[in-house]
């Protein structure tokens, strides 16, 4: 962390720092020692903010319009889409961002997966993270049910159906989720309470998740403890903001594609017929970042046991940073770690597909299989891959494999001649 | 730098195709027609949507509300545009129910261009009495409510067929080559020369289901036209501003000694 012996130049600046610093937090932000190895996959830190601040004034004007009612969800929609000016531009970027929210989120997730950024000491900003991921994953649901479709209506009796699973009180809880016998206008308004307060939430996690990063500095590619600030390090301003400006703009093409030429591509045909208790549509899906775990959940023919096991998929993550016994953080040093990691990968888009598909036949067979690797990887491979895997050599600093150091072997030194060092 | 544009690419093309396959999975060989609406650059026809109205109020509208759309609509930019006067024309040729009036009567007057347009039915239980237990969809936002989309509607409207030997239909069920499930309560509703075109086109039975599918993906996508038109700008805009911003960024990384 830099040294925050910041002084403002103005006699009005200094008097006002010296009662809150919020000077001084500026001055750390931007001088905020980087590595400056950081690859692309480190712009999804900011492109994600830009998705929430993006979802959070969306939804802000969406909810101006809406009208969380049964007999009215539906029509305040058509209303938005219809008679508000720009409303279906505002609606279609709060759809479609969801989407890219998830699609930044788990390429986030990914990254830090590959680079071994859960790792001490950077476990608690994993563990925020994670935090953060499932409270999307909530958000999301909610605000899929607020437009009152056919997928929303279904959607929301399946998911909360789950807790009838909970032994004893299950019914109970589920009623009581519902604030009826079935999911009803109660279910509606509650549900748009939290949609609209689930993201401040996730807004006050990012700040701990950030603060929690300005720590120990971020990791980077190589995976090793670098000196800050030094020669490894860029400040964070102009270095990483320009660069995380062009990343976000890239993303930004890739957003407007969707909103403006294949806007519902992504979501549910059914949505657009109005909910009806009566009619159960063919099949009921959720969205498509939340395929994996409807696979996990559909794969095992016990339903509490089901329910344990989608939960199980996500809370892992969070023990992960000691699931994971190798010292090394970067998979470029772990050969082995490598080829799991993107065995890993596949099995979760896997899942992923299954779960769109009907839980039945091969489809089914698939699911177990994939599901039965997943846990394998967190809680098997893993610990035991630490403990036989032999990692290439570390170097001993950014600047000498970026200086094309492959090739200078007496930089690179065994792992444990470094800890010795340090 | 390429790769990131490689991967960004690709999972956009998978993306797409992943969802396309999920909603082709029981429409596989729609029909498809030459739609005006299709793709960035994509407008309505409005000779087309004007035929389609026709043919909507001609045909469909005795059992299909489209409860979502005003008459106003009809002369708004990117839909039929009607002229004013034909929009007023057309909703005043409807009567509504309106009240209650100083005395608590309720009264029927004619349309506005405000009104919603007149729903065929009073509720849902009249509509389905009248035909034969199956609820007639609301058509505001069919479109976007059948995967298949344009292609699927305008599939089944030509989709009737004779059923196959081993399919027997109960009375008031038609066989539909595209429906899904093949069965089908609305009986074959376009026949060449049904309705007579005011500009002329030959009306025959495709020409009619394109002419109403485009009327239909108006009332689901009003604002179709300015969303590709502002999709446009919008695009080119990002590209040269991150044209702009990668040469900055080069520029000032360039104090550093290592790539971008």
């Amino acid at each position: 962390m830099s040294d925050h012996n910041y002084t403002p130049s103005s006699k009005f600046g200094k008097w006002f720092n010296d009662r809150l610093p919020l000077l001084t937090l500026a001055n750390h932000l931007t001088d905020y020692p980087t590595p400056k190895n950081l690859n692309y996959w480190w712009t999804f830190g900011g492109i994600l903010t830009f998705c929430l601040i993006t979802q959070i004034i969306t939804g802000l004007v969406l909810a101006m319009h809406y009208i969380a009612h049964a007999d009215l969800a539906f029509s305040s929609v058509e209303h938005i889409m219809r008679d508000v000016n720009y409303g279906w531009l505002i609606r279609y970027i709060h759809a479609n961002g969801a989407s890219m929210f998830f699609l930044a989120v788990y390429i986030h997730i990914f990254r830090s997966l590959f680079y071994g950024s859960y790792k001490a000491p950077r476990e608690i900003i994993w563990i925020l993270g994670i935090m953060i991921y499932l409270l999307m994953m909530a958000a999301a649901f909610m605000g899929y049910v607020l437009p009152w479709g056919q997928m929303s209506f279904w959607g929301a009796t399946v998911i909360t159906n789950l807790f009838s699973a909970i032994p004893l009180v299950g019914e109970s809880i589920t009623t009581w989720l519902w604030g009826g016998y079935s999911v009803d206008n109660p279910t509606l308004t509650r549900f748009f309470t939290l949609h609209y307060l689930i993201p401040f939430l996730i807004l006050g996690l990012v700040v701990l998740h950030i603060w929690a990063l300005h720590v120990p500095g971020n990791n980077n590619p190589v995976g090793i403890d670098i000196q800050k600030p030094s020669k490894d390090t860029v400040p964070f301003h102009p270095y990483i903001v320009i660069k995380d400006l062009f990343a976000l703009l890239l993303f930004m093409i890739v957003f407007a594609f969707f909103v403006f030429y294949s806007p519902n591509i992504l979501g549910h045909a059914d949505n657009y017929i109005e909910a009806n208790p009566l009619v159960t549509p063919a099949h009921i899906v959720p969205e498509w970042y939340l395929l994996p775990f409807y696979a996990i959940l559909r794969s095992i023919p016990d339903k509490l046991l089901g329910v344990v096991a989608m939960l199980s998929a996500i809370f892992i993550l969070a023990a992960l940073p000691w699931l994971d016994t190798s010292k090394v953080r970067s998979a470029v040093f772990r050969p082995l770690y490598k080829q799991f990691y993107w065995i890993l990968v596949i099995d979760v888009l896997i899942l992923g597909y299954v779960g769109a598909m009907p839980a039945e036949g091969l489809y089914l067979l698939i699911a177990r299989v994939a599901t039965a690797y997943y846990f394998l990887h967190f809680l098997l491979i893993l610990p035991i891959l630490g403990k036989i895997e032999k990692t290439t050599p570390l170097p001993l600093s950014i600047t000498s494999p970026v200086l094309g150091g492959s090739a200078d072997l007496a930089m690179a030194k065994n792992i444990d001649v470094r800890k010795e060092k340090l | 730098m390429q790769r990131i544009f490689k991967i960004l690419f690709s999972l956009l093309i998978l993306n797409i195709s992943f969802a396309n396959s999920i909603s082709a999975e029981n429409t596989s060989k729609l029909l498809t027609t030459d739609w005006s609406f299709k793709g960035p650059f994509g407008k309505f026809d409005r000779a087309s949507l004007q035929r389609g109205y026709q043919v909507y109020n001609e045909v469909c509208a005795s059992c299909h509300s489209l409860k979502y759309v005003s008459y106003r609509n009809l002369s708004e930019k990117g839909g039929p545009e009607f002229s004013v006067k034909e929009a007023k024309a057309i909703a005043a040729s409807f009567e509504i129910t309106d009240g209650p009036n100083q005395d608590g009567e309720m009264f029927t007057r004619p349309a506005k261009l405000s009104d919603k347009f007149v729903m065929p039915y009073s509720n849902e239980e009249e509509a389905k009495s009248a035909n034969g237990g199956a609820y007639p969809p609301d058509m505001s936002v069919l479109v976007k409510a059948r995967a298949g989309g344009a292609d699927y509607i305008y599939s089944v409207l030509l989709g009737y067929v004779d059923p196959p030997e081993n399919i027997k239909l109960d009375d008031g069920v038609y066989y539909n080559k595209y429906m899904y499930g093949n069965k089908i309560k609305m009986p074959k509703q376009l026949s060449d020369g049904l309705v007579e075109y005011s500009d002329g086109t030959n009306a025959t039975e495709e020409q009619m289901a394109k002419d109403v599918v485009s009327f239909l993906m108006w009332t689901a996508e009003p604002h179709l036209e300015q969303r590709h038109k502002t999709g446009f700008r919008a695009i080119v805009y990002l590209i040269i501003l991150t044209v702009l911003v990668y040469f900055s960024m080069k520029k000032i990384w360039s104090r550093v000694e290592t790539n971008v």
